[in-house]
Parts: C-alpha cells; sequence; structure tokens
C-alpha cells in the first residue's frame, strides 16, 4: 500500500503522535488486494486513526476470518499482533484472546460472507456480549475470493457480472447488531475518508462493541452497473444521517456547538462525539427509533450511513466477568494454583 | 430399555444355603426424576464406610424427569470396581419396568419390591421381600408431597438390614448427604429408620449377602471423574473456561465453576479465571484457541458430536500451534444416539481430527485419580508443544462415583512452555516464530500484548514460513510440515508412560486404556484362576505410543487389545504405528453395547479366541 492519503483535518499531521511514534510505525505489508479494491482505502483509515488516537500498536490485537477483508490485517500495523482464523470464527477467537487479556484493543476485519452467512451465529453472540471489540465489516455483498457469488448483504434485484439477479432480500447488520446488544453501532463507505475516519477514532474511544459496517465496493467482481455495491451507486445513494466529528479526551474541546443542532455524546473515556443533526428528531440512543430508520431507508433505497446508535453506560462482557486487573493469561503460578489447604480441604468433603 | 445385557431367564433352580460376605451387586430401578440419586448416594457411601470398595454406576435415560433411571452399586472384598453382569439384589421401586428388571436377575438373586407391585408372582426362583412404602411413608412424613421424595430413602433402611449394614454408617451417610439441610435430614433419617425397623420386624433373611466391616476404604474419596478433572484443571492452573453444554461432559465445567468460585478468586475480590458458555461447540473451541493464543491455559469439556464440530478448529490450532486443552468425555453415538450412555468410540477421530495431516496428542485417564493428576499433563503437553491435547475420559468414569485414595498435591510446578518476554526480545533482538532452534521441532512465541516492537507475529494456517510470513512455497511448506511433525515425535518421551502388569514372561498380552482397566484386572484374575492362562497387561496411558508400548508387543507373542467401541479402534492406531510384521500379532475384543465393559465378557471372549 503505502501511499499516504493524508489526513483529513485542516491541521498538517505531526511527524509523530503523543506517544512519539510515526505513522510508518502503523504500517503493515504491501496489500496484495486488487488496486481500487475498497478495503485498501479502510486499512489506510484504520493506520490513520489508530495513529492520531495514539494507540501503542503491540497493544492492538488484529482478528480476521477468511476472505479478502480478512486478508487485510497484514497491510496495516504490522507492530501488533493478528491472528487470522477459521471462515466465520473470527468473533471466538477474539473473544478468548480478550478473556486472556483485558488489556488489549481488540480490532476485528472481517466481511459480509463470515459475517452475515457462515459466521452468523457468531457475529449474533458477539454481539449479545457486548465484547470489547472494534467489529469491522468491510461489505462488497460479494464473495471476491471465489470470484464473486452473492453475500447475504446483497440487495434484491441487484445483479452478478454475469447477469444474474439477486432474489433474497439483505441481511442489514446494522439493525441486527443495534438488537442483538452491540453498543456502538454505525455504517460508513470506504470511499468517505472523513466520515470513517473519524467514526474509527470514536470507535477507539468506545469501551464495548463496536459494529461498523462499511461498504467497500469489489473492483473486480461487484463495481458494475446493476450492483448496489459499486462506487458510482454509492456515490449516488449514500445518505449521511449526521455530520460526525470527534474530539478525543487528550485534547481541549474548544469548539463551541449549538445543542439544537448537534447531539453529544460523551464517551467511556472522556472523548466527545458529536454528531450534527441532518435530521432534526433523530436520538441515536434510541434503539427503536434507530432500527425504524434503518428500515425505512431501505424502501427508500437509500444507503443511510452515520452512527446510528451508541450506549456509553451499559457494561462491555469483560467488565461484567469481573476478573483480575492483570491479564489472567501471565498470572504466576502462586495466583493460578490454589494451597495445599485447598485441597487438603476438597479431599475432606470427599471422605 | 434394557439395564444389563443378559437375556431373560426362564425359571427353575434351587436356592443355595451360602454366605456371601462383601461381594455382590446391587440394582436399585427407580423413575428419572424422582430423588432416588440421594439414597442411592446414602446406599453407597453406607457400604464404603463399612470398609468395603465399591463403585456406583448410573444408568439414565436421556430424559429430564418420568422415564425409567438404574444406579447399580457393586461392593467387592477383592477390589474388584468395574461393571457386574449379574445382579444379586435388586430394588424395584419402577413399576413401570419391575416385571423386565426381574426377569433378567439369574436364579437365586433377590428382590425388593413394593408390595403391590406383586412381583413374586412373575418367577419362583427369586427371594423376594416385599415392603408397604406407602403405608412406612405416611408414618414419617405427614407432608403429602415430600413423600415421594423420602419414600427412597426407605429401601436404604431395608437394605441395610438385610445385608446388616451398622445403621450407624446409614445415619453418618445420610448427615453427610443432607449436611446443610437439617429437616431434610432428619426425615430422611427418618424414613430410613422405618425401613430399617420394618425389615427387623417383618422380613426374614432368605439371602446369602452380607455385608462386614472391614478396611479396605479408610482415609479414601468418593468422586466422578468430571468432578476430579475440575478439580485437576484448577489446581493444574487454568484460567479460561469456555464451553457448550453437552452429555456427559457439562457436569465437569459445572462444577469447576463452583470450584473456581470458592478456590480461586483473588484477594482483591476478582477471578482468576473466565469460565464462559459458548453458543456452540464451535466458538467454544475457537475461543479456547483464541484464549491459548493470547497466553492463557485455556480448556474446554464436550463429548463426540462436540469433537466433530472442532475438528476445523483443532486442524488451525495445530497448524498455528496453538496449546488447547479439550477433554472429550465420550459418549455413544452422534444426535440422538445413546448420549447417556459410555464408549471409548472417539479414539480414531480424536487421533487425526481435522483436514489435512494432523496428529493429536492424547490422553487416557482411567480413574478419578488420573483425571486430576493428567489434567496438569494436559496443560504442560499443550503448551509445552503448542499444540491441542485431548484427554479422553468417557461417560463411566466422568458421570460415576469411584472411589480413591486422596489425590495428591501436584508437586511439578507448571510448564508455561517456550514463551518469549519482552525482556528476552529485548536480549535477542527479535525472534522467528516458527524456526526450530533448540532442535525438538518447537519454536518460541510471543504473546499478543508483549510491550516490543518486534513482538507481533501474524498468525495463520499452515501456508508461512518461519517468520510466520505468508508463503506458498513448497520449500517452505514442506518444511513447516516436517518441523510440525518432529513436535509430535518429540512428544513421544514426554506423554505419560504407559502402566505395566504380570510378570513380563506371559505369552499373552493385553492391551486397554480409560475405564477398560477396571475389567481388565478383575479379567485377568479370571483367566488366571479359572483358566490358568497367565497374562501380561500393558495399559495404555497417551498417544503418540512411547517405547514401551512398541516393546510390549514385540515381546508377546499374543495381544488382546481390548476397547469399548466396534472397530478396534485403539488397534487400529497401534497398527499404524507398529513394525508391519507385528500387527497380526494384535486382536481385537471390542464392546459396544453402551453399557461400562465387564470381566466376564472378556474372559470369555479372550479364551475362545484362545481357541479353548
Amino acid at each position: 500500500m503505502g501511499s499516504t492519503t493524508g489526513t483529513p483535518s485542516s491541521t498538517p499531521a505531526p511527524k509523530t503522535n503523543r506517544i512519539g511514534l510515526q505513522v510508518i510505525d502503523y504500517r503493515g505489508g504491501k496489500t496484495t488486494l486488487c488496486a481500487g479494491c475498497g478495503h485498501n482505502a479502510i486499512s489506510e483509515r484504520i493506520i490513520d486513526a489508530m495513529y492520531e488516537m495514539g494507540v501503542k500498536p503491540e497493544r492492538v490485537a488484529k482478528f480476521s476470518g477468511i476472505g479478502c477483508s480478512s486478508k487485510s490485517p497484514a497491510y496495516f500495523m504490522n507492530r501488533s499482533h493478528s491472528f487470522n482464523s477459521v471462515h466465520g470464527r473470527m468473533p471466538s477467537v477474539a473473544t478468548g484472546a480478550m478473556l486472556a487479556n483485558k488489556n488489549l484493543l481488540a480490532l476485528g476485519v472481517t466481511g459480509d460472507g463470515d459475517t452475515v452467512s457462515i459466521g452468523a451465529g457468531q457475529f449474533v453472540h458477539l454481539m449479545r456480549r457486548n465484547l470489547p471489540i472494534i467489529y469491522v465489516i468491510e461489505d462488497n455483498g460479494c464473495y471476491g475470493l471465489t470470484k464473486g457469488q452473492f453475500s447475504a448483504t446483497a440487495d434484491l434485484g441487484s445483479t452478478l457480472k454475469s447477469g444474474v439477479v439477486n432474489d433474497l432480500p439483505p441481511v442489514d447488520t446494522c439493525a441486527m447488531a443495534i438488537q442483538l446488544g452491540a453498543t456502538f453501532v454505525g455504517r460508513s463507505f470506504s470511499g468517505d475518508k472523513k466520515q470513517l475516519h473519524t467514526m474509527l477514532k470514536a470507535a477507539i474511544a468506545h469501551n464495548g462493541t463496536v459494529m461498523l459496517d462499511v461498504v467497500s465496493p469489489c473492483v473486480t467482481f461487484n463495481d458494475h452497473e446493476g450492483s448496489t455495491k459499486s462506487y458510482k451507486y454509492m456515490q449516488a445513494h449514500e445518505e449521511p444521517l449526521h455530520e460526525v466529528s470527534f474530539v478525543p479526551s487528550f485534547e481541549e474541546i474548544n469548539v463551541e456547538y449549538d445543542a439544537g443542532t448537534t447531539f453529544e455524546v460523551t464517551m467511556h473515556d472522556g472523548s466527545s462525539l458529536r454528531l450534527r443533526k441532518l435530521e432534526e428528531e433523530y436520538d441515536p440512543t434510541d434503539k427503536i427509533h434507530a432500527v425504524r430508520r434503518l428500515m425505512e431507508s431501505h424502501t427508500k433505497g437509500e444507503v443511510l450511513t452515520g452512527v446510528f446508535y451508541i450506549n456509553e453506560k451499559a457494561p462491555s462482557f469483560i467488565d461484567m466477568l469481573n476478573v483480575t486487573d492483570k491479564p489472567l493469561a501471565t498470572l504466576p503460578e502462586s495466583a493460578v494454583r490454589p494451597s495445599r489447604e485447598a485441597l487438603a480441604k476438597c479431599m475432606e468433603e470427599l471422605m | 430399555m434394557a439395564t444389563t445385557d443378559i437375556v431373560p431367564q426362564e425359571s427353575s433352580g434351587q436356592l443355595g444355603r451360602r454366605r456371601v460376605v462383601n461381594d455382590m451387586s446391587i440394582q436399585v430401578a427407580t423413575v428419572n426424576g424422582s430423588g432416588s440419586q440421594s439414597s442411592n448416594t446414602v446406599l453407597l457411601r453406607s457400604i464404603f464406610q463399612m470398609g468395603v470398595p465399591i463403585s456406583g454406576k448410573n444408568l439414565f435415560p436421556s430424559n429430564i424427569a418420568g422415564l425409567p433411571t438404574w444406579y447399580t452399586i457393586r461392593a467387592n472384598k477383592d477390589g474388584y470396581i468395574g461393571r457386574k453382569k449379574e445382579i444379586d439384589l435388586l430394588i424395584a421401586m419402577n413399576a413401570e419396568t419391575a416385571q423386565d428388571d426381574v426377569k433378567t436377575l439369574a436364579p437365586g438373586a433377590s428382590v425388593l419390591y413394593d408390595e403391590p407391585l406383586a412381583l413374586n408372582k412373575v418367577r419362583d426362583d427369586l427371594i423376594y421381600y416385599a415392603v408397604p412404602y406407602d403405608k412406612l411413608v405416611t408414618t414419617v412424613c405427614s407432608e403429602a408431597k415430600l413423600r415421594k421424595l423420602i419414600k427412597n430413602m426407605i429401601y436404604v433402611g431395608v437394605a441395610a438390614q438385610l445385608l446388616e449394614i451398622d445403621f450407624a454408617e446409614v445415619e453418618k451417610a445420610i448427615r453427610k448427604q443432607f449436611a446443610t439441610k437439617a429437616k431434610a435430614a432428619a426425615l430422611n433419617l427418618a424414613a430410613a429408620k422405618a425401613g430399617h425397623d420394618y425389615a427387623a420386624a417383618n422380613l426374614q433373611k432368605r439371602d446369602p449377602f452380607y455385608i462386614e466391616r472391614m478396611d479396605k476404604t479408610k482415609g479414601m474419596i468418593i468422586v466422578d471423574g468430571n468432578s476430579a478433572a475440575a478439580m485437576g484443571c484448577m489446581f493444574a492452573g487454568c484460567t479460561v473456561v469456555t464451553w457448550y453444554p453437552i452429555t456427559p461432559s457439562s457436569s465437569l465445567v459445572e462444577t469447576m465453576i463452583d470450584y473456581m468460585k470458592e478456590y480461586r478468586i483473588g484477594p482483591d475480590g476478582k477471578a482468576t479465571f473466565a469460565i464462559v458458555q459458548a453458543e456452540d461447540e464451535l466458538a467454544a473451541i475457537g475461543m479456547v484457541i483464541g484464549a491459548a493464543w493470547a497466553g492463557a491455559r485455556s480448556m474446554t469439556a464436550t463429548a463426540g458430536p462436540g469433537i466433530s464440530l472442532m475438528a476445523e478448529f483443532a486442524g488451525l490450532a495445530y497448524y498455528v500451534e496453538v496449546p488447547a486443552v479439550i477433554w472429550d468425555i465420550q459418549r455413544v453415538g452422534p444426535s440422538t444416539g445413546l448420549p447417556t450412555r459410555t464408549s471409548q468410540g472417539d479414539v480414531l477421530s480424536t487421533a487425526f481430527l481435522s483436514h489435512g495431516d494432523s496428529k493429536h496428542i492424547m490422553l487416557f485417564p482411567d480413574s478419578v485419580s488420573e483425571c486430576f493428576t493428567m489434567a496438569q499433563d494436559a496443560f504442560d503437553l499443550a503448551e509445552r508443544f503448542q499444540t491441542p491435547v485431548f484427554v479422553m475420559s468417557d461417560l463411566d468414569l466422568g458421570m460415576n462415583n469411584w472411589m480413591s485414595d486422596p489425590f495428591p498435591y501436584p508437586e511439578k510446578p507448571i510448564d508455561r512452555g517456550k514463551v518469549l518476554t519482552k525482556e528476552d526480545l529485548e536480549r535477542l533482538g527479535g525472534f522467528a516464530r516458527y524456526k526450530d532452534v533448540d532442535g525438538d521441532g518447537v519454536g518460541y512465541r510471543t504473546l499478543p500484548g508483549t510491550d516490543h516492537p518486534a513482538a507481533a507475529y501474524f498468525a495463520r494456517g499452515s501456508g508461512h514460513n518461519e517468520k510466520a510470513q505468508y508463503s506458498e512455497r513448497p520449500d517452505d511448506f514442506e518444511r513447516n510440515m516436517e518441523r510440525i511433525n518432529k513436535k509430535f515425535e518429540t512428544s513421544r518421551s514426554f506423554v505419560p508412560r504407559p502402566e505395566l502388569a504380570g510378570s513380563g514372561k506371559a505369552k499373552v498380552g493385553i492391551i486397554a486404556y480409560g475405564t477398560t482397566h477396571w475389567a481388565i484386572i478383575e479379567a485377568r484374575d479370571q483367566l488366571a484362576n479359572e483358566h490358568k492362562l497367565e497374562t501380561d497387561y500393558l495399559r495404555i496411558r497417551a498417544y503418540p505410543f512411547t517405547r514401551e508400548v512398541h516393546d510390549f508387543i514385540e515381546q508377546h507373542e499374543r495381544l488382546y487389545v481390548v476397547e469399548q467401541n466396534r472397530d478396534g479402534q485403539m488397534a487400529s492406531l497401534l497398527k499404524l504405528d507398529v513394525k508391519a510384521e507385528l500387527t497380526p500379532k494384535l486382536r481385537s475384543i471390542c464392546h459396544i453395547h453402551g453399557l461400562p465393559i465387564d470381566a466376564r465378557s472378556i474372559t470369555d471372549d479372550l479364551m475362545m479366541m484362545e481357541g479353548k
């Protein structure tokens, strides 16, 4: 990959971030995905967001399943551990890793095939556990690596390159995630640099499951006339719900906003997520409202983007487990092997 | 539903005047969910407290309540605690199965039955004791809804009187059973006493069976294999357990939850463990692997159907080289097979679980004691060799009551295997994840979160080079495959060695594993005493096979591999491993009826195959 896309903020990016690292410290290997693949743009946004948030790469653990999207963790953040697991089963691997070491920052990068078909079960349970993870679907509506079959997010009536028409309705991953218990749910577009970048930064500040469905066109198999996941279609139909801006906890808040036109969410770590309303009545803390609005967007034929739902109060799965502050993974023997007296007591009870 | 593998008897025969002491099988036939478990445990414990070796086996249907269930207690002065085919005393509490239960008894057996069942009309070659349970229970308990629950305790009192079990031991066992429920203890004690008094006043002893005090159980414990495994895992330093409920493995994790809550909460009130019920076995093993990759000593417990579902992940763990401990409490069959019956049927499928070339380390505990000790073996081997390790228990071991010496405190330090820390990396400058540095095939790994710029590596399937970089080069792939195989070969000298018995000079060798062991001990004595056939015995405790296994096969003329499956799965594994010219020596004795294997069947089969 290698090309710098620049940061979307108006001020030029500093050479190092708040922990003294350069953007290059967040880079990965050279991409092997097709030129122009939406996934590459998402990798760039992840690099920028992690860099700007000053996340230590060694704290990040990347997880993926199988597919083009799941290859992409090799193309960003080489200094982070990564686990390319089996098809659709990335959520369980990520869950296990977070049980072992709750101090990790889990980033799952996956696809629509992984999420909505083979891994639908694991997706459901990841969402309802509210595990601390940023779960990014690189959603192209098709199976790229097996040459372009429809996935379950393909829209009704959209066509394959060969002309085959999709006659089943799509799964709305965002509506599903909201219903299931994810606490930060949004949709973006790989071509919408500013929005995606901002949403990723806010995602890093969130404690709980972040589910981001990012429409990411497949330039080889799903970018033609008749596709609803093409660049052209997205440029014509993307409908932002609001303008998303984010002030991280370590930056001073010096921009005034009008409470009447902007919805502000103070996040877990003190950061501020600001959603400048384009629709007066939209409340992103209201699940029912969010799902209704998503359903409406389908009938209107628009691809709604933005942060649909956020809940900063729900405890994460790790909070609920009440595990020790130190990672379970590296507890010493003295902490994990009960005493002789304990065994004697166990034996006594069985005599 | 057949409770035994004995065909129904035609009536005839004479009653003997023998006196049989501390050698009997008692079967209690009740209805699932009727509270009979408490009374069965009390009867078992009472005999155990008399110093007589015992085992208790529960034969239950796949049902919550209402279907027949049988509990068999074997008491044996010589310590034979495997299943015995013949029932000496039947306690018939279930009207639905009573007739059939009586028909399968051998002539001369005794039947203790509920008076209205009139079982004495079924056959005339049995000894009958009728007890009016409903009348007795009303004298003990005024609350009608409690009567059903304590009715079962009456037969404990009756049996104790008939067998001459000291009633003080019954009382002690009841107080232990209801230690935290004083009212229940009092009621149950009254019920047992009522049964005891009734028997003393009304029943004339006509059977030859007696329990006499001896000293073979002093200081011993009674526990089921799943609880023993739970304790073993806790003391082995397990930190993450992820599971999906499946009979007969669920009680392993459920017991572990109880133990961990009691003994593994730190001084800060926080848990040094995480136990998560997953959405299915696919997720359970995925979580185990994720947790182990991130450094936790993690495990799951399942049964055959779960093992099948875990196949893909098991292969990934094998190739990514992630430790995992998987307890397989083997049972019969897929789906609604015989999910509540025992089996050793997962041996072959587990050995090679997954696609491509995969071979897995397996451990075979024969006893509750080994369920405890092999827990640490499993975690240590998994982390030492960075690979999944399967502990192959079974329903008979996992869910039934076994006596044992108390478990020894683990003296061996926990082995976390080859893990590089931040400090190691500072010293080394970097590392190659899949490089065979030490010549044992095992590379060094780092854990996510290690605070060093060179700590990270990319975990993926088999297509990688030594530095964990993606590679489809034939030489990289081949080298990696050979190195992983080398790990397996290295593990041969680290896995638990087999247990040998016999002079070593016999012509006939017996090979068995797991719970089959208990029937083998008894069968070898039968072969020696009744047929003058001396045998040597090797009990396999692990796969891959150690050198001793090969030597044993080499040193004997004829070998009988005894196991509880149809296809002689362990015999097949052995045939793959030993020199080709030795394979004709191996013969299979297989049992597949879903009941724990018994000594008599082995003795008979072996003698038939010996041509005698």
